[in-house]
């Protein structure tokens, strides 16, 4: 019977062309409208490494005590980011199975090819595990190891796009890159691996605001060549020294650690090293409040930074509520255009429908409707999202894209929301008296 | 083949009650080619949709085809419809975006029947009525008459036991409304149980029996007082 309900519904629809029309632009239109906000909300709120994030944690520990929350912060959060100090001591303890204190850099670069000109280039200073605790991909080559750490190596990973750059996208591992006047060893090469929001680091990068991850070096060379941090630095006081050497001897926190811990054993585990050590802090006389430690999940951790802009949510719900109206309409056009063919339903009652048949046959050509709706909301949908960036942030903007799973998920949310605003229109349809109807006519 | 036994049709507002038809009483046998006459507002037409289960009853009761079919659900109600009665109305009511052959087929399809037996059982009544030939035609392309035999063939299709119409012939000229009515009584020859509502006592003269509803109840012109003269008027007129 499906067959016979479609081919219905298809001498339906061609029999008022306008209605029909009209019924698919309004479909298309809340489709497109929510599909596009909804592109641009999944991408900045999507799990960026869904495969490992539960296992991925962010420490935090107050080290700037109640002073630190009197900017009329009421959650009480000690600061999002680490000082050298601990930094660094949390390296040494390396109680994770992976683990990286690491911060922004943006130094310049001078090209292989002497009639370039130096480029700047942004990127991290990173300990080697960073690149196994973050599956991060390469092409050629890859980390410098363990003992690059220790021994501060002049060594460099470049992203694929520096690479074509540079290297004209060769294989370039074993050559030497000039990075701010001292000679690099290009050890690996990333396929291109530039993850958004830049979960790694939200503190100094905001998630979406930094720009290409070009290469990352040894933290330890970084910080022995005094490579200045380019992103954030807080301070609950003015630093006693200065310069980059006065920022490490600071309480200022301007270092984003990440730990990788593989179960809730080592999860516990690590919150009690991480609080014996503040204990141990404080007994040395360093703090002198209460112990106030975090330990978050990343996706907590995203969650409580606000990683997700405001206005990508709000967005959303307003193109929500637009669907919402526009599946009003639609029901309401669809009551008139059933309840117009009383007369045939009257008739198709006397001849033998169950109520059931006539409620799957009007039900089936809202589902069309809601098809054919999709489809026009597809073409929408593609011209909204390259013309989101009117409205919303480049950066934000850009990350919103067409993939398959957004193609079936228009389609599928077209023909639900159809089918559920022709419920009641297909209730009444299912609801004339078919005696009524015969003595009318 | 169709017994009404003290039915009732009441019809009720806040206010009033109406009664459409009170102590209804009527046995038509199979076979039988019943005409049902009274003037407009009798109850004809409530008897007709009463009998057609396409409404239901308040009181009394009703069997069709030895069923008693007081107390079924819509379900059960449709299925005795499509498949033991067949509906002729005087506004023929084809589904304008229907061919011919589609029409005929609307019944068949809620039938669950295999395209290969629809197809023959459609081709064969339309044959009937004289109108295979004009099977791909909308029914706007088809004169009244022409109509009307598509809806008797539509009826005719599922081969029902009971044929029930609704001044069959009221939206018809004069010479097409013999043309239906010859069409009717030669599928009554055939062994149809008919029964027909119609205003027109020429007509109603060609069915083996007449049925007078005067507010909503069956009476005999012959023998009640109230009408014994109008009636003795009018049976003459007809023979003369």
């Amino acid at each position: 019977m499906l067959g016979y309900y479609l081919d219905l519904a298809v001498r339906s629809l061609k029999r008022s062309p306008g209605l029909t029309a009209l019924m698919i632009l309004i479909v298309g239109f809340g489709v497109a409208a929510s599909m596009t906000s909804y592109s641009v909300f999944r991408a900045v709120s999507g799990d960026p490494i869904p495969w490992k994030s539960s296992r991925l944690f962010v420490p935090q520990i107050d080290i700037w005590g109640p002073r630190g929350h009197a900017d009329g912060s009421s959650d009480n959060d000690p600061p999002d980011a680490m000082d050298y100090t601990d930094a660094v001591a949390l390296m040494r303890d390396h109680r994770g199975k992976y683990q990286s204190a690491m911060y922004r850099v943006s130094p310049s670069v001078v090209p292989p090819d002497p009639h370039m000109h130096p480029i700047n280039v942004g990127g991290h200073a990173v300990y080697s595990e960073f690149f196994a605790m973050l599956d991060v991909p390469f092409q050629f080559g890859g980390a410098w190891g363990a003992d690059g750490d220790a021994k501060h190596a002049a060594a460099v990973v470049i992203n694929s796009k520096l690479n074509q750059k540079l290297f004209g996208g060769a294989n370039s591992v074993g050559k030497t890159l000039n990075i701010d006047g001292k000679d690099y060893r290009v050890v690996g090469v990333l396929n291109n691996w530039n993850p958004k929001p830049t979960f790694f680091d939200v503190v100094n990068t905001g998630g979406f605001t930094s720009g290409q991850e070009d290469m990352f070096l040894p933290f330890t060379r970084a910080i022995d060549v005094g490579m200045s941090n380019d992103g954030n630095t807080n301070c609950s006081e003015v630093p006693k020294g200065s310069g980059f050497v006065g920022l490490q001897q600071s309480s200022c926190v301007w270092i984003a650690y990440m730990v990788q811990l593989e179960d809730k054993a080592a999860v516990s585990a690590y919150k009690d090293y991480l609080d014996g050590y503040f204990r141990d802090q404080k007994a040395s006389g360093r703090f002198n409040w209460a112990l106030n430690n975090r330990l978050r999940d990343l996706p907590a951790w995203l969650e409580s930074e606000h990683v997700v802009p405001s206005d990508t949510k709000i967005s959303l719900l307003v193109a929500l509520g637009l669907l919402v109206a526009c599946l009003v309409n639609t029901a309401g056009l669809l009551l008139a255009k059933f309840l117009r063919r009383s007369s045939e339903i009257g008739v198709r009652r006397a001849l033998g429908a169950p109520r059931m048949a006539i409620y799957v046959q009007f039900l089936v050509e809202a589902g069309m409707v809601g098809l054919t709706g999709g489809v026009l909301g597809l073409l929408l949908t593609w011209v909204g999202i390259h013309g989101v960036n009117w409205v919303l942030p480049k950066e934000i903007a850009s990350l919103a894209h067409v993939d398959l799973s957004l193609l079936a998920l228009t389609l599928v949310i077209a023909v639900v929301a159809t089918m559920l605003a022709g419920l009641y229109p297909t209730f009444r349809a299912s609801r004339v008296q078919p005696a009524l109807q015969l003595k009318t006519n | 083949m169709l017994k009404m036994t003290h039915l009732s049709k009441v019809y009720r507002t806040e206010v009033v009650e109406t009664y459409a038809l009170r102590d209804f009483n009527i046995d038509v046998k199979e076979g039988e080619f019943v005409a049902v006459t009274g003037p407009s507002g009798s109850g004809k037409t409530t008897f007709l949709t009463i009998a057609g289960l396409l409404e239901t009853f308040t009181g009394g009761t009703y069997h069709l085809d030895n069923l008693d079919v007081s107390n079924l659900d819509d379900n059960a109600r449709s299925k005795i419809r499509n498949e033991k009665i067949g509906f002729i109305f005087q506004a023929f009511n084809l589904i304008p975006d229907l061919n011919v052959f589609d029409n005929v087929e609307v019944p068949l399809r809620y039938r669950g029947m295999k395209a290969l037996e629809r197809k023959e059982r459609i081709m064969g009544a339309l044959d009937r009525v004289g109108l295979a030939s004009r099977a791909k035609h909308y029914p706007a392309e088809l004169s009244g008459g022409q109509q009307q035999r598509v809806a008797i063939a539509r009826a005719l299709a599922g081969s029902p036991r009971l044929l029930l119409a609704d001044e069959p012939t009221g939206n018809l000229d004069t010479q097409m409304a013999r043309g239906v009515m010859e069409l009717l009584e030669e599928i009554h020859r055939d062994g149809a149980t008919i029964v027909m509502v119609t205003h027109d006592p020429e007509l109603a003269a060609r069915a083996q029996r007449n049925v007078h509803i005067i507010d909503g109840q069956v009476v005999d012109l012959a023998e009640d007082p109230r009408f014994h003269s109008a009636y003795v008027a009018a049976a003459g007129q007809v023979r003369g």
